[in-house]
C-alpha cells in the first residue's frame, strides 16, 4: 500500500517566533498604517446598524459548524470501520459514498439536495400534510445534511486510515486479555483510532468552517448572508467582504487555538 | 528533467495567453446569469434569448456599438459595473433613488406593475393584511425585496431572499414559500409554464414610486455622459421608428413601455 | 421525469452541448488556476526557505490568510479587486484601459488561492530532500539555478506529488464556486439548464457524473505520474 494521500493540506498554524525582531516591528508598523488607512478612507458607517445581525449570523455559522461536525464525525466512525473490517458489500458502499462526495463540488451537492428534492416534493402533494413538512419546507435542514455528509465523507477517509493504522499487536493483546469483540472495539480500537485521527481533526474542522458560507446560497441566514445583505443595501464592493474575511480569520484562529488546547489536554506518546 | 522544464515553460505561455487582453472598443453588457423569461434567458444552444436581448440588439445597432453579452451574478451586478467588469446593465433593473446614489441610468425602456402570486388553493390578497403570517419569497437586491420588507415584513412570517427569481418560483411550486412578489410579466411567464400550474396571480401591489421606481432603465457607470447620451438617443429612435413595437409584438399583446 | 435523456442530448432542444461547454470552461479554469498556483507555490516555497526575513514573514501572512478564509469569500474579493487593481495600475502608468476577460479573472482567483496551498506542499517536499544532495550539487560547481533544475526539483517531486494531486482535485471543485459570481462554468450552466427546464434532478445528477468522471480520469493519470516519478526509489510501506 502506498502512503495515505487523502489528507488535505489543511491549515497549519505558523510556528511562534519572537514577535519583536526589528523587521517584525517594521512590518507591524506597515500593517498598522494599512489598517488605519482602511479604517479611515473606507466607508464603515453601516457597521453599527448591522452589528446585532452580524453577531446573530456568526452564531448561526458556529451552530451549523458545531452540529454538522459532531454528527458528521459520528457517521465517519462506522464509514471508516466498515472499510477496514466490514463485509465486502458494505465496504464497497462506504468507499463509493466517500468517492462520490469527495469527487463532486459541495455547491452542486447543496443545490441538488435543496432544489432537486424541492422539485420532487412538488410532485407529491400528500407530503405537505405530513408531520415532516414543517422541517422539509425550511432551508437549514438541507444545509445541515449536506455539510454533515461532506464532513462524514472526508473524515471517514481519515478514520479508515486511523483504524487500519492501529498496531495489530495492541488488538491481539486485548483479545489475549479475554476481551470480546465489542469490548475490544470500545476500549482499545476506537480510542486509539480517534487518538490517531485527532491531529487531522483541527484541519478538517477549519475546512468545514470554510464550507459553511455556501449554505447562504439556499437562503439559510449565516454571517455570509448578513454580509451579502450589507453589500446589497449599501452597494459597497470591498468593505463588507473585507470585514467578512476578518471575521473568518478570527473564527479560524479561535478554532485552531481551541484544538491546540484540546490536544494539549490529551497525553500523546505516539510510536 | 527537460520535459518538466518544457511543461513549465508551456504553462507560462498558456497562462499569459489566457491573460490576453481583449479589444477595448467593445461594450460589455451585463446580463443577470439566470433564466428570467420572457426578458433574458439562456436557451439550449447556449445563446441568450428574450425581449431584452432584442432590445439590446436594437439599441446597439442604432447607437453603432459593438455589444457583447456578459453574464454576471445578479447580486454582484452593480459591483461588476463599478469595477468595470461590465459597461452597462440590461437586466430589468428599475430606476430607484437608492441605486442612483451609486450608478447612473438611461431613460426608462419599460415599466410594468408589480404582482404577487401564490398557490391556487390558497386564497389571499396582495395586501399587508392578506399576506399576514405568510412566507414571502423575493429575489435579493430587487425593488421587490425592499417593498416586501417595508410593507409586508411586519406582518409576514418571513421574507425569504433568493439569489435568482427562478429559484423563488421553484420554491413556491415546492410549497416552501406561500407567496412570491416580482415583476408581473416575469410572474406571468412562470404561471404559463408547466411548473407554474400550481399557482395564480393574487393581485398587484399598491404603488410606491419611492421604492418601486420609475420604470426600468439601462444601468450605466457614473460620469459616462457620452454613452448615456447615445443610449438615450437610441431608445428615443427605436420608440419612434417602430422598431420597439415590432420586436415587442413577438412577446406581448400590450405596450410594455407603460405610461 | 419526462424525457430526461432527451434533455441531455447534445444538440438543442437538449442541453448536453451547453453542459459540455461548461465542463470545458471549468477545466480551463482548473488547469490555468492550478498552473498559476504552482508557479506561485514554487516561488513561495523557495522564498519561505531561502528568502530574507521580511519576505518570509510576508509569505507567512499570505499563506495563513488565504488558508483561513473561505474560498467563496476570497473569490468574491479577488474577482472584483483583481480587475479593479489591474485597471487602476494601467491607469497609473498611463496605459489605455484594458478589459480583463472573465476567464483571466477566474484563473487569477483560483491561482492565488491554490498558490498558498502549493507553497506549503512544495516547501514540505523540498525540506524532505536530503540537504547533502543539494550541497553535493553546489560542490560540483552548479549554480543555484542549475542545482534547482537538476537536483532539487526532480528529487522533491516524489514527495510533492500526493499533495499536488490533492490540490488538483481541490482546484477542479473550487471552480464551481465561480458560479456565485456568474461565471458560466459547469455548475452555473447546470443551474441555468435546470431552472429553464425545471428538471432539477436530471441536470444536477448529470453534472455530478461529469465531475466524478473528471476525478476518476485524474486519479488514473496521477497514478501513472506517481509511478513515473517514483522510479528508482525504494518502495514505501
Amino acid at each position: 500500500m502506498s502512503e495515505e494521500t487523502s489528507i488535505l493540506p489543511a491549515y497549519i498554524p505558523p510556528k511562534a517566533r519572537s514577535l519583536f525582531e526589528p523587521h517584525r516591528l517594521f512590518l507591524m508598523a506597515v500593517f498598522a498604517v494599512i489598517i488605519f488607512c482602511a479604517a479611515w478612507f473606507m466607508r464603515w458607517d453601516w457597521l453599527p446598524r448591522y452589528g446585532g445581525r452580524l453577531a446573530y449570523g456568526v452564531w448561526q455559522t458556529l451552530v451549523m459548524l458545531f452540529w454538522s461536525s459532531i454528527v458528521g464525525f459520528l457517521l465517519a466512525v462506522p464509514i471508516g470501520l466498515v472499510q477496514v473490517t466490514g463485509p465486502r458489500p458494505l465496504a464497497w458502499l462506504a468507499k463509493g459514498f466517500c468517492s462520490i462526495i469527495r469527487g463532486t463540488p459541495l455547491l452542486l451537492q447543496l443545490w441538488l439536495l435543496y432544489y432537486g428534492l424541492g422539485s420532487v416534493f412538488s410532485q407529491y402533494p400528500e407530503l405537505k400534510s405530513s408531520f415532516l413538512w414543517p422541517y422539509l419546507r425550511q432551508a437549514w435542514p438541507y444545509g445541515f445534511v449536506t455539510l454533515m455528509i461532506s464532513f462524514a465523507a472526508y473524515e471517514g477517509e481519515v478514520m479508515r486510515g486511523a483504524f487500519a493504522g492501529v498496531p495489530r499487536g495492541e488488538l491481539e493483546a486485548a483479545r489475549a486479555f479475554g476481551m470480546g469483540r465489542f469490548t475490544m472495539f470500545r476500549r482499545i480500537w476506537l480510542p486509539r483510532a480517534i487518538h490517531r485521527a485527532l491531529p487531522t481533526l483541527a484541519g478538517e474542522t477549519v475546512l468545514q468552517l470554510k464550507s459553511t458560507p455556501l449554505v447562504a446560497t439556499i437562503t439559510v441566514i449565516d454571517v455570509y448572508a448578513i454580509i451579502s445583505r450589507v453589500r446589497q443595501d449599501t452597494f459597497l464592493t470591498y468593505e463588507p467582504l473585507l470585514l467578512l474575511a476578518l471575521i473568518y480569520l478570527c473564527l479560524t484562529g479561535i478554532l485552531v487555538a481551541a484544538f491546540r488546547f484540546l490536544e494539549s489536554r490529551i497525553p500523546t506518546r505516539e510510536a | 528533467m527537460k520535459t518538466i522544464i518544457k511543461t513549465v515553460a508551456l504553462a507560462i505561455v498558456l497562462g499569459t495567453a489566457a491573460l490576453g487582453v481583449a479589444q477595448a472598443q467593445e461594450v460589455k453588457v451585463g446580463f443577470a446569469a439566470e433564466p428570467y423569461p420572457p426578458f433574458t434567458s439562456p436557451d439550449a444552444s447556449g445563446k441568450w434569448v428574450g425581449w431584452e436581448v432584442d432590445f439590446m440588439d436594437a439599441i446597439c445597432a442604432e447607437a453603432k456599438l459593438k455589444c457583447v453579452i456578459t453574464p454576471v451574478a445578479w447580486d454582484g451586478i452593480i459591483p461588476a459595473l463599478t469595477t468595470k467588469k461590465i459597461d452597462m446593465i440590461i437586466g430589468s433593473m428599475s430606476i430607484t433613488d437608492e441605486r442612483l446614489k451609486t450608478i447612473d441610468f438611461s431613460d426608462k425602456y419599460y415599466n410594468t406593475p408589480t404582482g404577487v402570486i401564490g398557490q391556487k388553493t390558497d386564497k389571499f390578497e396582495a395586501t399587508p393584511a392578506g399576506l399576514k403570517g405568510k412566507i414571502i419569497g423575493v429575489q435579493v437586491s430587487t425593488i421587490h425585496q425592499d417593498y416586501a420588507t417595508k410593507y409586508f415584513g411586519p406582518g409576514a412570517a418571513e421574507i425569504k431572499e433568493y439569489q435568482t427569481q427562478d429559484e423563488a418560483n421553484q420554491d413556491l411550486a415546492a410549497g416552501r414559500v406561500d407567496a412570491v412578489q416580482a415583476d408581473s410579466i416575469a410572474l406571468d411567464a412562470f404561471l404559463k409554464s408547466d411548473a407554474g400550474k400550481c399557482c395564480d396571480l393574487k393581485g398587484y401591489v399598491k404603488d410606491d414610486p419611492a421604492i418601486l421606481g420609475q420604470g426600468v432603465g439601462v444601468g450605466l457607470r457614473k460620469g459616462e455622459a457620452d454613452l448615456k447620451t447615445k443610449i438615450n438617443a437610441a431608445i428615443k429612435t427605436i420608440r419612434s421608428n417602430g422598431t420597439y413595437e415590432k420586436f415587442s409584438k413577438k412577446y406581448f399583446t400590450f405596450d410594455v413601455y407603460g405610461k | 421525469m419526462p424525457s430526461g435523456l432527451e434533455l441531455l442530448s447534445l444538440s438543442p432542444p437538449g442541453w448536453g452541448g451547453v453542459m459540455l461547454a461548461g465542463l470545458a470552461a471549468s477545466l480551463q479554469l482548473a488547469v490555468g488556476g492550478y498552473l498559476l498556483g504552482l508557479l506561485i507555490g514554487i516561488g513561495g516555497a523557495f522564498g519561505k526557505l531561502y528568502g530574507g526575513p521580511i519576505l518570509r514573514d510576508l509569505l507567512e501572512v499570505y499563506t495563513t490568510v488565504i488558508r483561513a478564509v473561505p474560498e467563496l469569500v476570497l473569490i468574491l474579493l479577488l474577482y472584483y479587486a483583481g480587475t479593479d487593481a489591474v485597471s487602476q495600475l494601467f491607469l497609473l502608468v498611463g496605459l489605455p484601459a484594458v478589459d480583463i476577460s472573465g476567464l483571466a479573472a477566474g484563473i487569477f482567483v483560483i491561482g492565488v488561492v491554490q498558490g498558498a496551498y502549493s507553497t506549503e506542499v512544495l516547501r514540505g517536499a523540498i525540506k524532505a530532500v536530503p540537504p547533502g544532495q543539494i550541497e553535493a550539487a553546489r560542490a560540483y560547481g552548479m549554480s543555484p539555478l542549475q542545482a534547482l533544475r537538476r537536483v532539487t526539483l526532480p528529487a522533491m517531486l516524489p514527495y510533492a506529488i500526493p499533495g499536488l494531486a490533492n490540490l488538483w482535485m481541490i482546484a477542479t471543485k473550487d471552480t464551481a464556486l465561480l458560479a456565485v459570481v456568474g461565471f458560466s462554468e459547469l455548475t452555473l450552466v447546470t443551474r441555468q439548464a435546470a431552472g429553464s427546464t425545471k428538471a432539477y434532478m436530471t441536470f444536477f445528477l448529470a453534472a455530478g457524473a461529469l465531475y466524478l468522471l473528471v476525478t476518476l480520469v485524474s486519479n488514473i493519470i496521477i497514478a501513472l505520474i506517481e509511478r513515473h516519478a517514483r522510479r528508482g526509489m525504494p518502495r514505501t510501506g
